[in-house]
Formats: structure tokens, C-alpha cells, sequence
């Protein structure tokens, strides 16, 4: 089995090779057979990578501990869930299964386009084999998930070893979320592949109009919501698992995920420029050219440990190869750019400060601000050496200092960008749309001040988020009536009716909304607070409106590992409310102690307990609580922001006849309207 | 023409807010790395910066006292006194021998005071032999994690 992987590995790579040389050569003879041979090729890279990934899942499954790779990353004891998920939590393992994920595009990608778009498709098939080229060539030399485990003997040859048991799973790993955050994460970052093939593919082909932005809207959408789950994900395992009260410390791998999607925020944004004015069209091609090397910078950063991080698992020697390929791709772009940047012209100019397109570029100019102070943040460590000689890190405060006034800037453009007319607006259009929005965001802002609410940020927060939420359900409201009043439905129906008839605009409203949700639950962090202190059973602490009281410091087996577990009553006003058990397990194969955090969430504020070990100087046990307000809407918006995006990926329904009526109407029609026009 | 003049204004204010921002945070929050030879050699300019240092954790240094631990670094021969004066207790994988990683200020008596210890035990994987590039490591980290 392990022979067939390697085997499929090589075979996939000398196929890859052949679908991107026969690419380019059938693109520039115009030969129908080779490009036809060609795209046939890049087919096959799917079935022949995922038999290297069956063949690897199959050692893992079955104990093959002679496979260096399978006794790094997996034991006997191991459940079988964390012996698939093994398959990325380490450097070969991932990068396979990056390779698998791109295949699986290219797969999807040129299968859904069959018998279509015949002078692009070539062009995208053949980039997309490139860079799985690359992929496929790190997969068979650089880190090579087949390797055997052996030693030189004296005589020179080699020993094959097949240890008795595996060194384990990283226990940080060995959580339930740890099987699906990476693969939504990777999903994410390779999605970014295809429009970036795209991309490239119309300006090398000179490909006529928009149509390239069309074609990959919904590629971009599903790789954007694969990162956003990917990076919310990962933001609730830090959370759950590694037991510090936060989900967010702007470690450098967190940071690599978040470049490709503030960049590629940006660019869904952006693209509606070009779609509706033909403007930006440089802008757009870089946009999806960054995100893209951004997502491969990403994975560099993840592996090959340039800057360090806790969230670094594998480390190696793996950068040069990274370098070389992001230069190169950088290369190809410039090239390609130059080449054929007069195909890039606008159509229009911007007509007034205050316009839709104005709102987008202000909205793309803080994204890409937002962007580039997280690399500058992350990579200060690289830049300070080579300028300074000195290793200097910036910490926390840089990025927040700079990202939370820019994050609540975006978060008024949420609000103010969709209600802006193309070209320009009037202030009267300005003063019906947003006066009720802005004397809620008033009320808001009073009513927290009333309640206690100080914190300035936190403050500017709530009442963006309360005009934001108001603009967006005016929007759904005008819109509804204007239907129910031509259809005699109920309003609840004639909101589903609207949502179908133009998914792409009330699918964004959606999305929009759920920001909102992350938003307000990322002010809570401004009144988080935590208290520690030695409990020995029968003792108690207080934090917030709980009581904690010790109960028992128990030892409970587990399939694994051994854990130290507490029990903790919670009071509340003096009545038991539950049980929390916080604990410590010892894994036995990798011999590491991990924390296990319990969380009692509410809408209202988390509360979060850590045992935190015994106390060296009493031997009493430590319980470190926290209490955490709103961190329960974040995830409860990365909900929202995900349905939102799968409503704006299905097709909408062509209004049948929509007349602009009055005045008052106008808006609302144009919203129907704008359904009929082509994605 | 004019919206574009208005727009490049808007623009350059809000580019040179985010680089005030980024600056101030910068100065704010900047670590500076070096290893025990080079604290030596900074002299008093090493106590007026947040440093972060690192090191093997000397064998049977580590003490525990109320209110703080001290254990000796070495790197290179060289050797730094260290007192953790953190709230959260010490990682799992913080023992003699084990890589660990300080961050905090230097005292004029030359003991580093630190506010965070992140501490690596490479030591299992040391252990067995080994084809592939080393694996996962199980960083642990004590101290006031920034948020």
C-alpha cells in the first residue's frame, strides 16, 4: 500500500508536469488534441493523488508504524477519528493533503466548465497544473509522507525499523475541532487557486469584458467561506483548548490566515465595481494575485517556521522551496501584467465622494491597510534582522491599536456602502435611508452609557452595530413591502420571496449582519476579567455573579491519557446552577500534560475554567476563572455569516416585471432589478 | 476630477492614521530578542528595553518561592539568573533541561525578571531515530498571554 502511494505520488507529479508543459504548448500551437490530452491530464491528478491519500489513511488505520510519518503522528491507543485527522497534523501529511484539496478544484473546476469557455478553460486548467507542479514536487522530494523508518547500519545499508508503537498525536491536536478547522482552513487557502488561475489565465488570453469575474464569483465566495470557517474555527479551538481566556493572541499563524482573507474581503467587494463600471481592473487582478500568495505564504508560514509561533506544529527546512515559488509566481504575474495591462483600462471615473464606489474604495483601502499592518506586524521580526540586526517582535497592542479602529471604520462602511447609489447620492436619498439607523445607533450609544457601558471602542462598537442592523432591516423591510404589496402575501413570505428573488444582494445583507454579531461579541473583550486562586476542595471563590465551589479532585482513565479532573459547583444568588470539570490530562504516548477548559456559555458572557495544576509551594490545586462577556455571539455570527454566503451562492430567481414605481419604492425595485443582471 | 482629489485626501488621512496607529503600538509593544551573550554586552541599554531571551533551563536550578520561581539559563556557556514573577503557574513542559524562551526586563544586578516563560521539551523526540525533519514539538507558555 505504501508502495502504491509513492507510486501515485510520482505518477501525479510526472502527469502534473505533463498537464502544464502540454498546456502551454497546446495553447500556443492552438492544437486541439494536445490541449484536449492536457485537460485530460489534469483530470487524472484528482483520482491519483487521492489514491496517495488513501494509502496513507490506510497506514494510519492500519498501525504501520515502519512509516516515519505514521509513528510521528499516531499510536495504538489512538481513536480512529484523530488517526484520519493525523493525516494533516504534521508537515508531509498537510502538504499532501493541500496537494489533494487543489486537485480536487482543479477536478471540480474543469469538470463543471466542460464544453465550455473554450479559449479560457485551457489557460486556467494549465495554471492550476503548475502550481500543483509545485505542490506535487514538495509531496515527492521535500517532505515525502512515505518515507520508512531507518538507520544506517556499519555495513552501509539501511535498517528498516518498525517501532512497536507510535509516539502519539499531539494531544493540542486531539480535539474534536482539530478534525474539521484544518481541512476548512486548507479548503480556504487553496480555493484561492482558482479565480487567482482565472485571473492570470483572461489577461494572459486577453480574455474579453468581465466574464472572468462572473465565472469565479461563486469559486471566490466558497473559498472565502471556507477560510472565514477555517479562521473562526481555529479562533474557537485556541479558545476551548489551549485554555488562556482568548481567541485571539495575533500569533503569526494566526495572522496568515487572516492576511488572505482581509485581502479577499476585499476583493469580493471590488469586483462589483468592475462588474457595474468597469473600474478597478488592476486593482482586482493584484487583489486575487495577493490572496492567493498570501494563502501560499500562509502555509510557508505555518511550516516553515521563519517567525515563531505556538501554532507552528511541524517546522522545517521546507522555506527555500517556498521562496522560490512565491518569486516565481510573482514573476509570472508581474510579466503577464506588463504584457497586457492595456487590456486592464477603466471605463469610468469616480463621480462623487459620496457613491457606492466610493464606499468600496475606502472599504478596499482599509482592507488592504488592514492587510498590510498584520504582515509588517508579523514579519517585524524578519524586516528589524535584515535593517537592524537586532530581532525586535511587536506584540498585541500594534495590532490592536491599529485593527480595531480600522475593523470599526469597515463596520460603518458596512452600514453606509449598500444604501449609497452608484455615481451619486442625495442628501435627501442619505437622510430617508439613514435616519432611523442613526438615532438607533443614538439610543444605542445612551442606553450603554446608562448601563455602564465605558469602554470607548466597545461603546463606538455597540451603536455601529446597532445602525448597521437597523440599515440592513430597513433594507429587508422596504424591499418585502414593495413585494407584498404587488403579490397580497403575508410579510414573512414576501421576505423569503425577496431573499430568493435577489440572493446575491440579500445573501450580502446577511453576511453583513453576522460581521455585526462577531463584532459585538469581540467588544466584550474589553470587560473580560479573570480571577486565581488555590481551591482545595470544600473552599470557594467568586467571579462576576458566580460562586465557585470545590467539590472533588478526582483521577478518571481515559482511552489515552489519564486526567485530573475537578469538580466545581456553580452558584448563582446563592442556588446551584451546574457542575464544571475542568482537567488535566497526561497523555501516555507522547507523555504531555494538556489543560481541559470547561465553558459555561450564555448569550450573555462565558464562563471559563481552567485547573490549572497544583501549586508547587502547598501542592493545592490552582483554579484560574474567567469571565468572558458576549464571546457566544462570535461564533453565533460566523453562523450567520456562512448561511448569508450560501444564500448569495444560489442562483437567484429573474423577477418576472419590475417597474420602478415612486419615489419611495425606487430603491427597493432597483434591488429587484439587479437580480435580472448576469453573475 | 474633484471627487478624485476628495477621495486621495480621505485616502492619505487614513494612511497616515493607520501608520500613527502602527507606530505608537510599535514603540509600545516591541520585544527585543537577543541571547545571554549579547545582554551582557548591551550594558544599561538592556534595562531599558523588554527583552526576550532564551536558553536550556540549568539542571536542578529551578526553585520555587512564594511569589516567584528562579532557575538559571544557559546558552553557549553563558549563564542568566532568571526570576518568573507571573501569575499562571509554569508550563508542564517547563523541567531541568528543557528549551525555554523569557520574556521581560534585566535588572541592574543583571537578574532577569520575567513576566512570561515559554518552555519546549525537545527531548522526546531527541530520543528516537529519525529520517524525517524533527516533528511537533509541544510548546507550553505561562504568563499573562497578551490579547
Amino acid at each position: 500500500m505504501n508502495l502504491i502511494g509513492s507510486y501515485a505520488l510520482l505518477l501525479a507529479l510526472v502527469t502534473a508536469a505533463y498537464a502544464f508543459a502540454g498546456g502551454i504548448a497546446g495553447i500556443r500551437s492552438r492544437n486541439p488534441l494536445l490541449l484536449s490530452s492536457a485537460r485530460r491530464a489534469a483530470l487524472a491528478l484528482f483520482p491519483l493523488v487521492s489514491l496517495a491519500v488513501a494509502a496513507l489513511l490506510y497506514a494510519f488505520l492500519r498501525d504501520d508504524f515502519s512509516l516515519a510519518y505514521v509513528a510521528e503522528h499516531s499510536s495504538r491507543d489512538l481513536p480512529v477519528m484523530y488517526k484520519l485527522a493525523a493525516l494533516w497534523s504534521g508537515q508531509e501529511g498537510s502538504l499532501l493533503f493541500w496537494t489533494w484539496l487543489l486537485t480536487a478544484y482543479l477536478f471540480a473546476v474543469l469538470w463543471v466548465n466542460r464544453g465550455r469557455h473554450p479559449e479560457l478553460m485551457p489557460y486556467v486548467g494549465t495554471i492550476v497544473a503548475g502550481v500543483s507542479v509545485f505542490f506535487l514536487l514538495l509531496n515527492n522530494f521535500a517532505a515525502q509522507p512515505f518515507n520508512l523508518l531507518a538507520q544506517p547500519m556499519a555495513s552501509g545499508g539501511l535498517q528498516i525499523l518498525r517501532p512497536a508503537d507510535g509516539r502519539g498525536l499531539n494531544p493540542l491536536l486531539q480535539y474534536p475541532e482539530m478534525v474539521g478547522h484544518p481541512p476548512l482552513l486548507y479548503l480556504g487557502y487553496t480555493g484561492f487557486t482558482i479565480p487567482f488561475a482565472f485571473a492570470l489565465g483572461a489577461l494572459l488570453a486577453r480574455y474579453p469584458g468581465e466574464k472572468w469575474i462572473h465565472l469565479t464569483r461563486r469559486w471566490v465566495m466558497l473559498a472565502w467561506a471556507f477560510l472565514t470557517a477555517g479562521i473562526l474555527g481555529g479562533a474557537h479551538w485556541a479558545y476551548a483548548v489551549l485554555g488562556w481566556g482568548g481567541y485571539w493572541a495575533w500569533d503569526p499563524v494566526e495572522n496568515a490566515s487572516l492576511m488572505p482573507w482581509l485581502t479577499g474581503t476585499a476583493f469580493l467587494h471590488s469586483v462589483m465595481m468592475q462588474e457595474k463600471r468597469g473600474m478597478l481592473r488592476v486593482w482586482n487582478v493584484w487583489l486575487i494575485f495577493a490572496s492567493f500568495l498570501l494563502s501560499v505564504f500562509g502555509t510557508f508560514l505555518t511550516r516553515s517556521g521563519v517567525v515563531s509561533s505556538v501554532h507552528a506544529f511541524a517546522q522545517s527546512s521546507i522555506g527555500p522551496w517556498f521562496v522560490a515559488f512565491i518569486v516565481l509566481v510573482l514573476g509570472v504575474c508581474t510579466w503577464a501584467f506588463v504584457k497586457n495591462r492595456d487590456y486592464l483600462r477603466s471605463d469610468h471615473r469616480l463621480d462623487s465622494l459620496l457613491s457606492r464606489e466610493s464606499s468600496f474604495l475606502f472599504n478596499n483601502l482599509i482592507l488592504l491597510a488592514a492587510a498590510f499592518a498584520v504582515l509588517w506586524g508579523t514579519l517585524f521580526p524578519v524586516i528589524s534582522e535584515a535593517v537592524q540586526g537586532t530581532k525586535i517582535s511587536v506584540g498585541p497592542p500594534f495590532f490592536n491599536r491599529v485593527n480595531v479602529p480600522i475593523g470599526l471604520f469597515l463596520l460603518f462602511l458596512t452600514g453606509v456602502g449598500p444604501l449609497l447609489a452608484w455615481r451619486r447620492t442625495s442628501w435627501s436619498s442619505l437622510k430617508k435611508n439613514f435616519g432611523w439607523p442613526v438615532l438607533g445607533a443614538l439610543v444605542t450609544g445612551v442606553g450603554a452609557w446608562v448601563a455602564g457601558f465605558r469602554a470607548f471602542y466597545s461603546l463606538i462598537c455597540l451603536m455601529l452595530a446597532a445602525f448597521v442592523t437597523l440599515t440592513i432591516a430597513g433594507e429587508f423591510y422596504r424591499g418585502a413591502r414593495v413585494i407584498r404589496g404587488r403579490t397580497q402575501t403575508s410579510f414573512l413570505s414576501a421576505l423569503g420571496t425577496l431573499a430568493l428573488r435577489n440572493t446575491r444582494r440579500y445573501g450580502g445583507y446577511i453576511v453583513h449582519f453576522g460581521i455585526v454579531l462577531i463584532f459585538i461579541g469581540l467588544s466584550g473583550a474589553a470587560f473580560n476579567q479573570d480571577r486565581q486562586a488555590d481551591l482545595p476542595p470544600g473552599s470557594k471563590m467568586q467571579i462576576g455573579p458566580y460562586t465557585l465551589v470545590a467539590q472533588t479532585l478526582t483521577s478518571e482513565p481515559g482511552p489515552n491519557y489519564t486526567a485530573e479532573q475537578a469538580t466545581i459547583e456553580v452558584f448563582r444568588n446563592g442556588r446551584s446552577m451546574l457542575m464544571l470539570y475542568p482537567a488535566r490530562r497526561f497523555y501516555t504516548a507522547s507523555q504531555v500534560t494538556e489543560t481541559m477548559v470547561a465553558i459555561y456559555s450564555t448569550l450573555r458572557h462565558d464562563l471559563y475554567v481552567v485547573y490549572a495544576g497544583r501549586n508547587p509551594e502547598n501542592d493545592q490545586p490552582v483554579i484560574h476563572a474567567y469571565l468572558n462577556p458576549l464571546v457566544k455571539w462570535i461564533w453565533l455570527g460566523g453562523v450567520v455569516v456562512l448561511l448569508g454566503t450560501i444564500l448569495a451562492m444560489l442562483p437567484g430567481a429573474a423577477p418576472a416585471s419590475a417597474k420602478p414605481a415612486g419615489t419611495a419604492t425606487a430603491e427597493a425595485a432597483a434591488a429587484l432589478t439587479e437580480a435580472g443582471t448576469p453573475r | 476630477m474633484q471627487a478624485r482629489v476628495k477621495f486621495a485626501v480621505g485616502a492619505g488621512v487614513i494612511v497616515a492614521a493607520v501608520v500613527w496607529l502602527g507606530w505608537l503600538g510599535a514603540s509600545q509593544s516591541k520585544t527585543y530578542y537577543h541571547t545571554i551573550a549579547e545582554l551582557q554586552s548591551l550594558g544599561a541599554r538592556a534595562q531599558h528595553e523588554h527583552l526576550r531571551v532564551s536558553g536550556t533551563v540549568v539542571g536542578g536550578s529551578i526553585r520555587h518561592l512564594p511569589g516567584r520561581v528562579d532557575f538559571v539559563l544557559e546558552e553557549q556557556g553563558q549563564r542568566l539568573p532568571v526570576s518568573y514573577v507571573g501569575r499562571d503557574p509554569l508550563p508542564d513542559t517547563f523541567t531541568d533541561g528543557a528549551q525555554a524562551l523569557v520574556e521581560g526586563r534585566l535588572m541592574p544586578d543583571g537578574r532577569f525578571v520575567a513576566e512570561q516563560v515559554q518552555a519546549k521539551c525537545a527531548s522526546k523526540y531527541e530520543a528516537m531515530p529519525d529520517t524525517a525533519p524533527a516533528g511537533s514539538t509541544t510548546g507550553g507558555r505561562a504568563g499573562q498571554v497578551p490579547r
